[in-house]
């Protein structure tokens, strides 16, 4: 028979278990966090650079308002985010479907199409970078050559294509990690559910529609939010391939990149901060308005169980 | 087995439909195959193949005669360039070596096995503290770490450098690994803590009727048990700190304390025209997680999931 632990658990000592993260955490990550809020409401140049100088909430008057490089930037991360979001979620939902089963092919199609997530941006970027090379290096102006076509894409040299082959890239980098979230949560839904339904003599898509979508709502919940925080984080991808151009057409200068120009290029840390300010909020905005969205949809989000 | 039922489970006629489903799931296949086998192939071609034939292996080509330029003195030196070899060579990974590749690759297994090792370490205490404790610092210390999650490095990137910068912990291979424990702790406590409430309470009570401390609970019983979350987490952990650019761009700024991906990404300017070199760079940034990645795609695939999951 087991007997009822005498000791009462002290605080203090297990405490001490989280010291070291509390630690780093807590200097190297939440005061950053919060100083990015101090900082948006000075006048700097940044560490090394006159002293700053506080000036209220100047610098969110100047980005809101006047700031239209600021404003195109933030139009284009959005661009990019809903995109890839929409692509990134159909083509590992539409793939996922052909490989819920646990054959040799489909366990062997999973492993391919989710190689490129542990390749770094940087080596993705360039993969892709010699892809789109219009010029006569280029893989895709190589083969067409070969073909016997002559015609050049002009992939990233054209402002109205360039961010279409980013997304393309992000898509090709990340899908297959989302394939695999949804396929664990299609093998989740009971076999009887949808063979219920089809014997009720609902079609393919009825069936989808009705039993599948709604039961996999978790997992759409999931792939939507992680691909979101990911297209807000690729900074990589525009540092290495478009520099947020080509040339001076902001056509492709995600936030990430921006902020880093002003901190760096123009030794604006105030207005950095600032702008780090309202990419959080925005990132925390869009989160918000994606969970309405797939509730409206009818994904239940939170679980079934 | 008869034949009646042979009919039945063995394979149905391919439809229309299953033709449509293969082709698709085979050009996706090409789509990411192709380009990966091109750059390795590419590391070990010409120039000149690389051009002339941008698909085929690195296989001998006749009738190739090297440009005059390269038959000058000074062209038959260590920098010869890719437009001066046949195909096949490994003029392109001498190029890269020659760019500190190897020295930034040092760099990188220092940053990043700190780095793993660390924040498991710290992660898993803290995810011990957080079950152990219960009740509402649990909660407060849990939610904590885990409101970090939606803190992307992208945003606080900047503030972070400016408090490095003033520790004198920027161009340093510390401050590297300290500001990755710290980007990284948020999905780690949450994603171990998560593994350890599940541990059957009994556990953790016979141990301490048994007399023994919450160190050796720790050391003994719930370490030892928790070895394949550690494992997720670890190569988790070991895939985002390995191929990270972020904080290295942001907080080195001296050549020699360059990571891998960091010296990667200054190829660009280096070899902006000289694929066979620019792909040996990306072979060897890329190599050990693709060698691990063939031997262990189950925990891999795995573990890059339970991040996405959780983070």
């Amino acid at each position: 028979m087991p007997r009822k632990s005498t000791g009462v658990i002290k605080r203090r000592p297990l405490l001490l278990f989280a010291a070291p993260a509390l630690v780093v955490y807590g200097v190297c990550f939440v005061i950053p966090t919060f100083q990015a809020l101090f900082y948006s409401l000075f006048s700097w140049e940044g560490p090394g650079g006159e002293d700053r100088v506080f000036i209220d909430i100047e610098n969110y008057k100047t980005k809101l308002f006047d700031d239209t490089m600021f404003k195109t930037s933030v139009g284009v991360t959005l661009k990019f985010m809903f995109l890839v979001v929409i692509f990134q979620t159909l083509v590992a939902l539409l793939f996922s479907l052909k490989l819920v089963k646990d054959t040799k092919p489909t366990i062997f199609l999973r492993a391919l199409y989710f190689f490129p997530t542990i390749l770094s941006s940087t080596a993705v970027a360039f993969i892709w970078n010699f892809i789109y090379d219009p010029s006569d290096a280029g893989l895709v102006s190589g083969i067409l050559r070969s073909l016997g076509i002559d015609y050049r894409p002009a992939f990233l040299a054209s402002p109205n294509t360039a961010l279409w082959c980013l997304i393309f890239t992000q898509v090709w980098f990340h899908a297959g990690q989302m394939m695999v979230v949804f396929v664990a949560g299609l093998q989740g839904i009971p076999k009887d559910f949808t063979e219920a339904a089809s014997i009720d003599g609902a079609t393919k898509w009825q069936t989808f529609r009705k039993v599948t979508w709604p039961l996999l709502g978790p997992a759409t919940g999931i792939v939507v939010a992680y691909t979101t925080l990911q297209s807000f984080r690729a900074f990589d991808l525009v540092y290495v391939m478009t520099q947020g151009g080509p040339g001076d057409s902001n056509a492709t200068r995600l936030l990430s990149y921006h902020i880093v120009q002003t901190a760096f290029g123009s030794r604006a840390f105030g207005e950095a901060a600032a702008e780090s300010v309202v990419f959080m909020a925005l990132i925390a905005l869009v989160t918000f308005l994606q969970r309405r969205v797939l509730k409206v949809m009818g994904a239940d989000v939170k679980g079934h169980n | 087995m008869s034949a009646g039922s042979q009919a039945i489970t063995g394979r149905n006629p391919i439809t229309g439909s299953e033709i449509g489903n293969r082709a698709m799931l085979t050009v996706l296949a090409l789509l990411i195959a192709l380009p990966c086998v091109v750059v390795l192939f590419s590391t070990f071609k010409s120039q000149g193949d690389i051009i002339r034939n941008p698909i085929s292996p690195p296989v001998p080509t006749r009738n190739v005669v090297l440009p005059e330029s390269c038959l000058a003195a000074d062209a038959l030196g260590s920098k010869r360039g890719s437009e001066c070899v046949q195909t096949p060579n490994v003029q392109g990974y001498r190029d890269a070596n020659e760019a500190h590749i190897l020295r930034s690759f040092k760099n990188s297994l220092l940053v990043v096995s700190g780095s793993v090792f660390l924040t498991l370490l710290f992660s898993a205490m803290t995810a011990f503290a957080v079950t152990r404790i219960g009740g509402a610092t649990a909660g407060a210390l849990f939610g904590l770490f885990t409101l970090g999650m939606a803190v992307p490095s992208q945003v606080n990137g900047i503030t972070q450098y400016a408090m490095f910068s003033k520790l004198h912990l920027t161009n340093s291979l510390l401050g590297l690994v300290i500001v990755n424990i710290a980007a990284t702790l948020p999905v780690s406590v949450f994603i171990l803590t998560g593994f350890m409430r599940t541990l059957p309470k009994e556990l953790f009570e016979a141990a301490v009727v048994d007399g023994a401390g919450n160190w050796t609970l720790f050391r003994k019983v719930v370490v030892p048990l928790s070895v394949p979350s550690l494992a997720a987490v670890g190569i988790f952990l070991l895939v985002m700190h390995w191929n990270d650019l972020w904080y290295p761009y942001l907080f080195i700024t001296d050549p020699e304390k360059y990571t891998l991906p960091r010296t990667l990404a200054e190829f660009k300017g280096e070899f902006s025209t000289n694929y066979a070199a620019l792909f040996a760079g990306v072979a060897i940034a890329s190599a050990p997680l693709v060698l691990a990645y063939v031997f262990l795609q189950r925990w891999f695939i795995a573990g890059l999931t339970s991040g996405a999951v959780k983070g």
